[in-house]
């Protein structure tokens, strides 16, 4: 079968990547992504704060160990070269790019805008096939608008994109009032695709020690109807690529993305949970399934159950809403 | 030549010589020691940087285990003909003794880097006279002594190719701290010209004398009395050769670079009649004095001496001008007993010889005396004393000066008052904190205004001896002209106070010129400062018209998210206000310095650091002075408490103030005696942060007593009558433990005497039910309880301490209760070392005597003004001593047989007088086990009445067992000191005393480097984690030195880590204080020199043991001999990766950005250590008793 697809402008041998994880902090495990199947790999996210806090605590430890007492001028040497992180991030991409031939996304997670343009300029010098920038902010704050919040997604984007030829993804979150119009937005502002969806990081509590948990827990297979449904409304209105990130296990979610219009979907937690080989069985069950429903290539059934492709379209809109609440009766 | 051209750069002297020694050499054996240890270091980074020498390739660094090693490396280097050198100082050089005599017995050309200390004597001191180098002067080295960093640096070279072309070994030394770490601007020597002054035929030479198999010999014969002695006499045409090759090669580098210096270089007026001749920084002093008394009609002049040996008759009278009548030689030394100094003596000889030879005309008078021993000021003031002296009929021959000498009269007194023509020069005076950057930025300042400009620069930094809120003062001079002014500000133009409370410690202004500027950080505004200031401050600045600037530089730097860092703020204010440069140009080259120096961390950084600038020039108001004295009156000299010993109040207060330098001989102990238990009456109230206990929430667990570096945080328990004379808000609660009715229990935190760690905060277990964000004890303002805290204290004070024989020594919670006999140290903040010795100063305190290696612990442990082991209400408690580092172990030995010899003295006298003292007294002290705190207590109480009895009965035997009776009671004795001592420079001493089966306890306080001395790396340092000599990653594994002591099979062993298990760390204590033959005691202590907040030190520990990085072991032979393994592996099994561990860490952390492959290799090498040393360590506890070694 043809698992071809084609990601950003990107050809990809297959429509499953691999999303932004620990995974991918290790060169030889990107090789093997893409000896089992990996169509594209994004790396593990560069966050922006982690660069700066660890740079202060750097300068913060040398500040408070130097010239102290008279017998030691310092603890530390002055290193003219402390590659305070970034280094290390783009050397990861220049190994990976030696060693592997799929496409290599880098993921970046900024905050100051600074950052944004700084890091993203190092990302694309560094070889990266394209970029992913993962903007995570919770407007935490009630006094910011919506319109505040958005202007800042759009005010990244348009940053980015006048600071690198690369394509670049944008990573975003659920939370929108016009989710869609907000997408349109989006891809007007520079970006060339979108993933769907970002998770925020969700507290727990434990209810025994009164504590807050912040463990992260893995994405499952019944989250995938919220990006599900974002997808197939997107695809066709919004003239960019899309990509699905949640609760993606089996080959099973692979298909429904792409049914509803993904260009790829990405996994790590399925990585996590079965070892990076387990990429070979996702591609191989997504080549079983379109050998036994006859599609020659992805193509052939991308979207097709995307909201322009379906005879009623109102499955994905309120009215079907009602249907189903009323089915529950 | 413009000064790029020229090579202009600021550096200190340690840098100055380090240069070129690096280049002119291909092998550098080193150990660290202060001062010099900075060469060394450079040495290091410089051969990691991959920096050639001159013949393009990069030095081999290699890293000795002591001095005497280093010494030896560079015997057996040279031997074999590389060209070799060495960097050291004072009991470094001791060390190296014996091969300096072995390398100039063979006429090995090298160069041996000296920053000339003090020998520890009375007391070890770090600073500088020459008292190490005269002790090398018959070695048959030759000496060339620089006097100013310039020297340093140019002396490097001279020596190295005199070295070369005489095959004289050399010394070139220069004065310890005063221009080792003097920063001064100073032209440097292009390669190219090194070059050549060291041609390849002397380099081939050395090489062609050296051993080789391809042409062999022997060297190193032992010879008899037929020849050795006309063997020792074949060298002297070298030595008579070596002066006129000197003064050769100091004429190639005149000619070469335009300075040109003498063996004996004269200054003065050319018709003098009186001169001083004296060697080191001190010459310029006494030039620069002699000028300006010339000036006003006088005939002085000075001789300077470079080359000290091979000593030069011709070249000394060559510089005596013919005219002189009379002639004083300063020596920097001491020899006590001598019939005069070692210059003295030789300039003697000389003149002696120079008139039996009729080589001088006339005889003059001549004087010798001593000055700035241990770095003790040498000032124009006592120049021109000296040189007044010389006018008067019967000078005072071998007198001081500099000090009052009121036992010996030997000082000559002088008037401080007088300066020189300072007018020429800006000087400027810091106030400031060792963490809050202050010298860091000065250093800065000097760089900026040196290599950016075309002014001179000098920058001389004073630290007080503690290693928690140490005061450090910087003094900055800038001016038109090279500044040769080795000695401190008295006049300052500026002076800045970056830390207000300062104003009520030092009196700082009396150090401001007449019509200078004062700046101080001030959170209290232009208009509020004045009335905070005390009284004498504000004298001052009416009395000096002083123009006097604020600046809250805390709230600068919070606003322009730099918090915590004042230096940058408070430099920009001095480059404002004092006029070195014009204020624009000033601005801007600070400016550019932080383009320069944050290019790489991006423009947001940059654009950060300018606006802290110009925030801070909107900030900065000046102050209208009011015309009356408005503060309150404090006095800086009443420092103490009025119930402190007489001692502390006449003598340590004057040191504590800064004062000490008046005090006269007369009142300084005569043999280093000094009373114990000293810090109690030194309130440094060095944190505004302190700990406040919640009676409510407490458990009582003692965490956070057993953690306090300090001992700040103290508990008793005691019947609720105590309470009826309580003040009102002293904090109490019922004690927790059952069947103690009518007992309270009280956590006291001693407010003043804490460094705001926060230690106690991280290890508290309880958390406050009603608001989740406070446990039992909290850190909260000072300021507002500290008079409520000291009443608290003074009625804590006055509880008596816990009877010890009712405490479960046992446990943590029981230990909270003995009294801690080591307090209040001057340790950094949230030390990992000092709750071991304040755990071991609670179990063993009034029966301990301690063997401190020199290092960390000697250093708060014993570093004037105030010491932190002390004494209980019975007036016992340890005794302590510091021999010398390497030592360490041999030294607590002799006090353990000398103890045993005096117990079995004693024995044998009360078996022989126990009829007269009475038997069932004699028997009962005879027969005592001491092995529980009752039983001690009790045969306290017996030998008391011992002591008692014998005081009445007559006859030798009686007064010879009263004099050694005191023995009767056990006697703990605890060798202590650091990885660095007990890893590396006293490990064959150690490993010798471990041998001995003697009963003595040694307690390794391990943080894996060198933290004294700046955090080089020892054979602790662990794999993987960077050290100074180990800047690319520790390869080599961590040394197993508590498997290298069960091998002998009846040592106690033990690794503990007291944030990991302290219950463990207290067993461990006492099991080998219990174990009746050598214990040894592995302590992990977090340290500065890791990299991280030692808030997080506890966290650490804990990482470490769940790493198994850290595996907490006991080997008990005591259970070898009950046929049970005696092997306990107290810890579970690792949990987390050592990656989890490490990466915490700077230490480790850095190498994964300087060198990030080798970072992966060696994490992954030192992870399969852990696992090879954990799956060891298991199988060793699960085997039987009879696969380890018998105990006899």
């Amino acid at each position: 079968m043809d698992l071809r697809t084609t990601y950003m402008g990107l050809e990809l041998s297959s429509p499953i990547v691999v999303s932004a994880s620990t995974l991918s902090q290790e060169t030889h495990n990107i090789v093997e992504m893409e000896e089992s199947g990996a169509g594209a790999v994004v790396l593990f996210s560069l966050f922006e704060e982690q660069i700066r806090a660890e740079a202060a605590r750097y300068s913060s430890v040398r500040n408070t160990t130097s010239n102290i007492f008279a017998e030691a001028s310092g603890f530390f040497p002055e290193l003219d070269n402390y590659a305070t992180g970034t280094e290390e991030y783009l050397e990861k991409i220049w190994a990976a790019k030696a060693e592997v031939e799929i496409p290599i996304i880098a993921s970046l997670n900024g905050i100051t805008s600074e950052g944004w343009i700084e890091y993203s300029r190092q990302i694309e010098q560094a070889g990266a096939d394209a970029l992913e920038i993962n903007i995570f902010f919770i407007p935490g704050d009630v006094h910011v608008s919506s319109s505040e919040v958005e202007h800042r997604y759009l005010n990244i984007i348009t940053e980015v994109r006048n600071t690198v030829k690369i394509p670049v993804a944008v990573k975003l979150n659920p939370y929108f009032s016009s989710t869609g119009n907000m997408a349109l937005r989006m891809q007007k502002a520079g970006a060339d695709g979108l993933v769907l969806f970002n998770r925020f990081y969700q507290p727990d509590f434990d209810i025994h020690e009164l504590k807050i948990l912040s463990n992260l827990q893995y994405s499952g297979s019944n989250e995938i109807r919220l990006p599900l449904l974002w997808i197939a409304m997107l695809y066709g209105r919004v003239p960019v690529s899309l990509a699905a990130t949640t609760g993606v296990e089996t080959a099973t979610e692979v298909i429904k993305y792409i049914l509803a219009g993904a260009d790829v979907a990405m996994t790590a937690s399925a990585l996590y949970k079965n070892g990076i080989g387990y990429l070979k069985t996702m591609k191989n069950d997504l080549d079983q399934w379109m050998k036994d429903m006859g599609f020659g290539s992805i193509k052939d059934f991308k979207g097709i159950l995307s909201q322009q492709n379906i005879s009623d379209p109102t499955a994905f809109e309120r009215a079907n809403y009602i249907k189903v609440l009323q089915s529950k009766r | 030549m413009s000064n790029k051209e020229k090579m202009i750069a600021t550096l200190d002297g340690n840098e100055a010589a380090a240069y070129i020694a690096y280049r002119v050499n291909e092998v550098c054996a080193i150990y660290p020691i202060t001062p010099s240890s900075t060469m060394a270091e450079l040495a290091d980074e410089w051969a990691a940087k991959g920096i050639k020498n001159i013949w393009g390739n990069i030095p081999d660094v290699i890293e000795m285990q002591s001095e005497g090693g280093a010494a030896g490396t560079v015997h057996g280097a040279l031997q074999t003909g590389s060209l070799t050198t060495t960097f050291t100082a004072s009991q470094g050089l001791m060390l190296m003794l014996p091969n300096m005599y072995k390398i100039a017995g063979e006429l090995t050309a090298a160069v041996f880097h000296v920053a000339a200390r003090s020998l520890a004597a009375q007391g070890l001191s770090i600073f500088g006279d020459h008292q190490d180098v005269m002790a090398a002067r018959s070695t048959g080295f030759a000496m060339l002594g620089s006097a100013s960093i310039q020297e340093a640096h140019d002396f490097a070279l001279i020596a190295q190719a005199a070295s070369l072309r005489s095959r004289i070994p050399f010394i070139h030394f220069f004065d310890g701290f005063r221009t080792s770490h003097e920063v001064n601007k100073l032209e440097l020597i292009p390669d190219d010209q090194i070059r050549q002054m060291i041609p390849d035929e002397l380099v081939f030479a050395h090489r062609n004398r050296s051993l080789s198999p391809d042409n062999p010999f022997i060297r190193g014969t032992a010879q008899n009395p037929d020849v050795y002695f006309q063997g020792r006499e074949t060298v002297n045409p070298f030595y008579t050769a070596t002066p006129g090759i000197v003064e050769d090669v100091m004429k190639s580098f005149a000619k070469m670079t335009g300075r040109k210096y003498d063996l004996f270089e004269y200054t003065g007026a050319p018709d003098a009649e009186r001169i001083i001749i004296l060697m080191g920084s001190g010459a310029e002093t006494v030039e620069e004095t002699a000028k300006l008394l010339n000036s006003r009609g006088e005939k002085t002049g000075v001789i300077t001496v470079r080359l000290f040996r091979p000593f030069s008759l011709a070249h000394l009278l060559k510089a005596l001008p013919e005219t002189v009548k009379s002639i004083a030689v300063l020596d920097r030394t001491k020899e006590p007993g001598a019939s005069g100094e070692p210059l003295y003596q030789d300039i003697l000889t000389s003149l002696v010889e120079g008139m039996q030879e009729g080589l001088l005309k006339k005889m003059p008078k001549l004087i010798g005396g001593r000055y700035g021993l241990s770095s003790k000021e040498f000032t124009p003031a006592m120049v021109k004393a000296v040189f007044d002296e010389l006018k008067k009929d019967n000078p005072k021959n071998h007198f001081t000066i500099g000090i009052n000498d009121d036992v010996s009269f030997t000082s000559l007194e002088y008037d401080p008052a007088f300066t020189l023509d300072e007018s020429e020069w800006r000087q400027g005076l810091f106030f400031g904190l060792g963490a809050d950057g202050t010298v860091g930025a000065n250093k800065n300042s000097i760089k900026i205004i040196g290599e950016n400009t075309p002014l001179y620069a000098q920058g001389y930094f004073v630290y007080d001896s503690k290693k928690s809120g140490a005061r450090t003062v910087s003094h900055l001079r800038f001016g038109p002209k090279p500044i040769r002014a080795p000695y401190l500000i008295s006049k300052a133009d500026f002076v800045a106070c970056h830390q207000f409370n300062f104003l009520y410690k030092v009196e700082m202004l009396e150090f401001a010129k007449q019509g200078g500027t004062f700046l101080l950080n001030s959170a209290y505004d232009k208009n509020e400062v004045w009335d905070k200031l005390p009284a004498a401050a504000q004298k001052f600045i009416i009395d000096k018209k002083l123009k006097f600037f604020v600046i809250d530089a805390t709230t600068v730097a919070r606003d322009t998210g730099m918090s915590g860092r004042i230096n940058t703020i408070m430099q920009t204010c001095f480059f404002a206000l004092s006029g070195v440069l014009p204020r624009e140009e000033a601005i801007a080259e600070i400016k550019k310095t932080i383009e320069k120096t944050y290019y790489k961390k991006g423009k947001a950084v940059i654009e950060q650091n300018f606006q802290a600038v110009d925030a801070t020039l909107d900030h900065l108001y000046e102050v209208t002075v009011p015309a009356t004295v408005t503060g309150k009156f404090v006095s800086l000299t009443d420092v103490v408490a009025a119930e402190a010993p007489d001692f502390v109040k006449n003598i340590t207060a004057k040191m504590m103030v800064g004062h000490g330098d008046e005090l006269p001989v007369s009142m300084m102990p005569i043999d280093g005696t000094y009373p114990s238990g000293t810090t109690q009456w030194e309130k440094r109230n060095i944190s505004d942060l302190v700990p406040v206990w919640d009676p409510e929430v407490c458990i009582q667990c003692g965490n956070c007593a057993y953690v306090c570096p300090h001992s700040v945080i103290r508990a008793k328990f005691y019947h609720e009558d105590n309470l009826k004379k309580a003040p009102e808000e002293f904090p109490s609660a019922p004690i927790n433990s059952r069947g103690f009715p009518e007992t309270r229990y009280t956590l006291q935190v001693y407010v003043e005497d804490c460094t705001g760690c926060n230690l106690c905060v991280e290890v508290c277990p309880a958390t406050n039910p009603g608001d989740r964000s406070r446990k039992a004890i909290n850190m909260d303002e000072k300021e507002p309880i500290l008079e409520k805290e000291k009443a608290n204290i003074k009625h804590f004070e006055n509880i008596t301490w816990n009877d010890r024989s009712m405490i479960d020594f046992s446990t943590v919670h029981g230990a909270q209760f003995l009294e801690p006999l080591f307090e209040f140290s001057g340790a950094c903040a949230g030390c990992g070392e000092t709750p071991y010795l304040k755990l071991l100063s609670q179990l063993y305190g009034d029966r301990l005597l301690v063997a401190n290696a020199t290092g960390c612990s000697s250093i708060y442990g014993g570093n004037l003004p105030t010491t932190p082991w002390a004494v209980n209400k019975e007036g016992k408690g340890p005794a302590w001593s510091n021999s010398l580092f390497e030592d360490n172990a041999e030294f607590g030995l002799g006090m353990r047989i000398s103890t045993d010899k005096h117990t079995a003295v004693a024995r044998e006298l009360l078996t022989e007088l126990a009829t007269q003292t009475g038997q069932p007294l004699a028997d009962s002290i005879l027969n005592a086990t001491q092995l529980l705190e009752s039983e001690v207590i009790d045969q306290r109480k017996r030998v008391a009445e011992l002591k008692q009895k014998l005081s009445t009965i007559d006859g030798d035997r009686a007064r010879q067992l009263l004099s050694v009776s005191d023995n009767l009671v056990n006697r703990s004795v605890w060798l202590v000191g650091g990885d660095g001592w007990a890893y590396d420079i006293g490990y064959g001493g150690l490993d010798h005393v471990l041998a001995s089966g003697r009963n003595i306890n040694v307690l390794v306080l391990d943080t894996e480097v060198y933290s004294n001395t700046g955090g080089q790396a020892s054979k602790s340092t662990p794999t993987a984690a960077t050290a100074k000599f180990a800047a690319a990653g520790k390869s080599i594994g961590k040394k197993d030195l508590a498997m290298q002591a069960i091998s002998y099979g009846n040592v106690y062993v033990a690794r503990v880590a007291f944030g990991a298990n302290p219950q463990q760390t207290l067993l461990a204590m006492r099991e080998a204080e219990a174990h009746d033959g050598p214990s040894l005691i592995l302590a992990y202590s977090h340290c500065i020199a890791h990299g991280y907040d030692l808030r997080d030190g506890l966290d650490q520990q804990q990482k470490a043991v769940h790493s198994g990085y850290w595996p907490l072991i006991r080997y008990n032979p005591t259970l070898r001999k009950k046929k049970q393994n005696p092997f306990i592996l107290d810890s579970a099994r690792p949990t987390i990766g050592l990656k989890d561990y490490a990466y915490n860490e700077l230490r480790y952390k850095v190498l994964t950005r300087t060198h990030p492959e080798q970072a992966e290799k060696l994490m992954k090498l030192a992870q399969e250590m852990v696992n090879l040393r954990w799956k060891n360590y298991e199988e060793l506890a699960t085997l039987p008793a009879s696969d380890f070694v018998p105990v006899a």
